[in-house]
């Protein structure tokens, strides 16, 4: 794993309607080559591969999890994609096999080994967003998604290094530590989920939660060469996952095939009465409407209509990322699709708003932390002073700029001219999305402009790195879902 | 006269927690008022306070009526009523006053991180109650906003709120100002009803200083809140107890809130700046705060209304002795710079108002619609059902009661209470006679529960007792003698008066100091009035007349 291979580029998938019943993203997938070449039946999952083997006795839950810790062991020092790894794997992994070998039911993520993004409060064990002024903190509660892991007998082995609260594109941004691209040492792994997706490239979980404010899910799976899928706004719950920008805040999932990220996403959706964004309707069961591969015709996306947005090849996109992204669709085609541009007039407005918007919103859900009730608070001796230290001292450089500009944003006098207006352009996104929509099945395009930078490369320029998320923050201004992937000439 | 008003204004003894006042409240109402209030409101301010200017010792109460004249007061009122929902607003925390400190919180209350707020549907319940009793307009689609602004008892950094958009606006409340004060009914417009949360509280330890001994309460973040915010058409302090007085008789009769201004349940800051009659501008606005009976807030009103008219003063007087009239606006303003923004606190003890703190600049506080909470839509259905379940509200009392022929005295009395006025509809529901329902619980009843610290629900007698007997008087088939004490004082004075004088002789003995004998007297009354005579009266009288010099 630990390779200097390529970095992968990735192609973006927006499914907007479910296909004729059969057809789901996850079909899409098993029709794709991945990693794991060598494991056998079709769809390729490891958390199918785990329940069947746990229920037939092949192997252990301890076994598995005992597997995955010595990994986490021997990666860990280069990598770093964990800020923290839970003392209770082995426990927890024991008492599934107990309640196996008791012939109890277990739920259909026994033994499956799942790491969480550090922003997503997981009851008793450090839950920090990777930032100074949470160093410590343990939440008294679960998220939900977390909850439900949990219950259906997912094992939470660590929380995930990230970008300090979300914001950032490569993890640099820790508090803590910096984390390493498996494929290529020297390069970052994207962000802000980078640890998730990391761990997940490098077989230190077999999936992940991560959190997707701009394409913090979507841009690191597109550099570590995982598949990242960012659902829409509402279906998983927010309660326990720490605030950026409550309006476009979603957990996220990552794993190494569309069937696993699919299934770690219908364990974690559903409405939940202590969020009220999230959506009250049904979750459609995945599982049950994967194909076989051995099942498709030669074309088994016949009448799929896909829409190449044709604002994310023009300039400014690496010619790698453009003939990639040319060829997955030709790929496509051959499939049975049918391929036509799509233009969304919108899509360059996208990122300048979300940057108000994000900044706006976070620059309020960082109220709290003002070292008051929780989370490290500098003694003084006057109260302004005690805020002044406590903030200062706890929140990193890129936290207080986002923190300032959306004061700003918020301002009297200045409330018309950056947030109003952010959402005026964030209503005719949505309305170019949809007009595309109405015209095509789904909507292709590159995760990101670039392959994963190196390590250090876009740290002092910051507007660089913003304008890396374009390919992604209109997806979230719109609410829609999106699924990363790796095309078709990334396999070698 | 000054006294009548404080002990009629004054419905209750209470005090404000102070905590509440380190709260920061922005208000943006402005009441433009003839400052025609009575010249006993006036005279009361003059007697028992200095305002702290260099003026006012040598205004005699005429001299300041001249003054007060010249000058209109703009008046504005907002009220923070906690309503007594059974949780908080966006958590399931028990909703309950006095509790130990921090005993009544959970992550989302405590704004721990990846805590998210959801809305008590009965939020919107009383928010639409209350709205619909002031007569207001309801946006049938209206959202939250967050108003941001750190302090160590706001938990989130920013409180929930309504900006723009109100749950309620544009109504207006009706009010019986009382005889003692001039009379009349007077109508105030309601700017605006809108929902939001309450903060924790403060508690500073007994030992040690401000930083050292901060201890954050968080038992009332996020109890509900509605915020009421007058209209400009107050006039005086009395006006303002009265609409006061009113805001409590709604929340209570609609049964949205205890209004217990001494846990803090119902709330005024209230807004006051005078200037010059046909000056056009606002003057500067004052806040004042720890308003924590009616009758403090009638009296700080007028208070502050007495020490900024002085302050014009100051400068008008000066003007007229350099000048005449023409002068008087330069040296006016010149003045007037002396009334700055800021938030002044009511000192009950020295009765005036002190400076809390003064405004630099205006606080921005950054609103914007709250992302974790949905619009709140409301059915016309819902709203139609809501208006079908109000029940008679005070001023629909009021009316009727006076349509009924009671005088306004006994219409006042008996709306000011909703568990009194319901026993008094009860009562005459039973076909009793109206007044004499009303005597009863106004002489007879009214002093029982005074005495006893009871309340109406506590009577023994049922309403349809109460209506039997009025009945079994009115046909003399009882006398009302029986019935009831002997309060009346020509009454027991006329019987002390024969009992004196067929007593000569011991009358002679008590005025040469032999006072043992007043109990001789009191039994002889006793006797004559079959027990009946009110003891207390019957002493009272008897002492006047044995101590008499004739």
């Amino acid at each position: 794993m630990l390779s200097t291979l390529q970095p992968p580029r990735s192609l973006t998938l927006l499914p907007f309607r479910r296909l004729h019943g059969s057809k789901t993203i996850a079909s899409l997938a098993s029709s794709s080559p991945t990693l794991d070449a060598s494991s056998v039946s079709p769809p390729q999952s490891q958390i199918l591969t785990t329940r069947r083997s746990l229920l037939s006795g092949e192997t252990t839950a301890s076994e598995i999890a005992k597997s995955y810790l010595s990994r986490i062991r021997l990666t860990e020092p280069q990598l770093k994609c964990f800020l923290h790894v839970s003392e209770n794997v082995l426990k927890e992994a024991q008492e599934i096999d107990q309640r196996i070998s008791r012939g109890e039911e277990v739920g259909p993520l026994a033994g499956v080994v799942i790491g969480v993004k550090d922003n997503i409060c997981t009851e008793g064990m450090p839950s920090t967003a990777a930032s100074r002024i949470l160093e410590h903190y343990r939440p008294p509660f679960d998220a939900t998604a977390v909850k439900k892991i949990k219950e259906m007998g997912g094992i939470v082995v660590g929380k995930t290094n990230m970008d300090e609260f979300g914001m950032g594109s490569t993890t640099e941004a820790s508090a803590f530590q910096v984390t390493a691209n498996p494929w290529d040492l020297t390069r970052v792994p994207g962000g802000s989920s980078g640890g998730s997706a990391a761990a997940v490239a490098a077989k230190q979980c077999m999936v992940s939660l991560g959190s997707d404010t701009g394409g913090s899910v979507r841009q690191p799976a597109s550099f570590c060469g995982v598949v990242g899928l960012k659902p829409t706004y509402g279906r998983v719950s927010r309660f326990g996952l720490m605030a950026y920008a409550s309006s476009l805040d979603v957990i996220g999932c990552f794993g190494s095939t569309v069937a696993d990220a699919g299934m770690l996403l219908h364990a974690v959706s559903g409405y939940d009465r202590f969020d009220s964004t999230s959506s009250k309707q049904d979750v459609p069961e995945f599982e049950s409407q994967f194909l076989s591969m051995d099942s498709f015709e030669s074309k088994p996306l016949k009448g799929l209509r896909v829409g190449l947005i044709r604002e994310t090849l023009e300039e400014g996109v690496d010619s790698g990322v453009r003939s990639a992204t040319q060829e997955a669709a030709s790929h496509l085609e051959a499939l049975g699709c049918l391929v036509t541009e799509v233009s969304l007039p919108s899509f360059s407005l996208g990122l300048p708003a979300y940057y108000v918007i994000a900044s706006s919103e976070s620059s309020s859900n960082l109220s709290r932390y003002d070292g008051v009730r929780y989370g490290n608070q500098v003694m003084a001796d006057e109260l302004n002073k005690l805020y002044d230290c406590s903030r200062g001292q706890g929140f990193g450089g890129e936290v207080k700029m986002r923190i300032l500009m959306g004061t700003y944003a918020l301002s009297a006098g200045y409330y018309d001219a950056y947030y109003k207006r952010a959402q005026q352009v964030r209503t005719l996104i949505r309305k170019d999305f949809k007009a595309a929509l109405d015209h095509n099945d789904i909507l292709i395009s590159p995760a990101a402009p670039s392959a994963a930078y190196k390590i250090g490369e876009k740290k002092d320029d910051p507007l660089a790195m913003y304008a890396g998320d374009i390919m992604t923050v209109n997806v979230n201004l719109a609410g829609l879902p999106a699924i990363v992937r790796r095309s078709i000439n990334q396999t070698n | 006269m000054s006294t009548t008003l404080f002990r009629t204004i004054q419905p209750n003894h209470f005090t404000l927690l102070t905590n509440a006042l380190l709260r920061t409240r922005r208000t943006s109402c402005h009441i433009s008022v003839r400052c025609q209030t009575s010249t006993t409101t006036q005279q009361s301010s003059s007697q028992q306070q200095q305002p702290r200017t260099s003026a006012p010792k040598n205004h005699g109460s005429n001299k300041l009526d001249e003054i007060l004249k010249d000058y209109e007061a703009v008046i504005g009122i907002e009220t923070h009523v906690q309503l007594s929902t059974s949780t908080k607003a966006f958590c399931s925390c028990p909703n309950s006053y006095g509790s130990h400190p921090n005993t009544s919180i959970c992550p989302v209350c405590m704004g721990l991180p990846g805590a998210l707020p959801v809305l008590s549907s009965k939020v919107v319940d009383f928010g639409v109650r209350l709205g619909l009793a002031l007569n207001c307009s309801l946006s049938l689609k209206s959202k939250f906003d967050r108003k941001q602004y750190f302090y160590p008892d706001l938990p989130k950094g920013y409180q929930i709120s309504q900006f723009d958009v109100p749950i309620a606006s544009g109504g207006y409340v009706d009010v019986d100002i009382p005889l003692e004060f001039g009379g009349g009914h007077r109508r105030f417009g309601i700017t605006r009803v809108h929902m939001e949360e309450d903060a924790g509280k403060l508690l500073h330890s007994d030992a040690g200083d401000y930083s050292q001994a901060m201890i954050v309460d968080l038992n009332r973040a996020g109890v509900p809140l509605l915020e009421i915010v007058s209209e400009p058409d107050i006039r005086s302090g009395v006006e303002a107890a009265e609409y006061g007085s009113e805001m409590q008789r709604i929340v209570r009769y609609l049964g949205v809130s205890n209004g217990n201004m001494q846990e803090g349940s119902l709330r005024c800051d209230v807004n006051i700046s005078i200037r010059p009659i046909g000056q056009a501008e606002f003057g500067t606005k004052v806040e004042i705060k720890n308003l924590n009976a009616f009758s403090a807030m009638s009296r700080a009103i007028d208070y502050e209304i007495t020490r900024q008219a002085l302050l014009y003063n100051q400068a008008m007087s000066r003007a007229i002795d350099y000048e005449i009239t023409r002068q008087a606006l330069l040296y006016n303003q010149g003045q007037a710079d002396q009334i700055v923004t800021e938030t002044r606190l009511w000192d009950e003890g020295a009765q005036k108002t002190v400076t809390m703190r003064k405004k630099e600049g205006l606080a921005d506080y950054r609103y914007f619609p709250e992302p974790d909470l949905p619009e709140v839509i409301l059915t016309q259905e819902y709203v139609d059902c809501i208006r079908a379940s109000l029940p008679e509200l005070p001023e629909a009392k009021r009316r009727r009661y006076e349509a009924m022929g009671l005088g306004i005295q006994d219409v006042l009395f008996l709306a000011n209470d909703v568990s009194v006025a319901e026993y008094f509809d009860e009562v005459i529901g039973k076909g009793a006679d109206v007044k004499s329902a009303a005597n009863w619980l106004m002489s007879d009843i009214a002093a029982y529960l005074k005495n006893e610290e009871l309340s109406i629900s506590d009577v023994k007698l049922t309403p349809q007792e109460l209506a039997e007997l009025i009945a079994a008087i009115k046909d003399e088939t009882i006398s009302g003698k029986i019935g009831k004490q002997i309060t009346d004082p020509v009454e027991i004075e006329k019987m002390i008066m024969k009992v004196i004088s067929e007593s000569p002789k011991q009358l002679e003995q008590y005025r040469s100091g032999k006072t043992k004998l007043q109990g001789f007297f009191t039994g002889q009354v006793m006797k004559m009035s079959k027990g009946k005579a009110n003891p207390a009266l019957l002493n009272k009288i008897l002492l006047e007349k044995l101590n008499a010099k004739d």
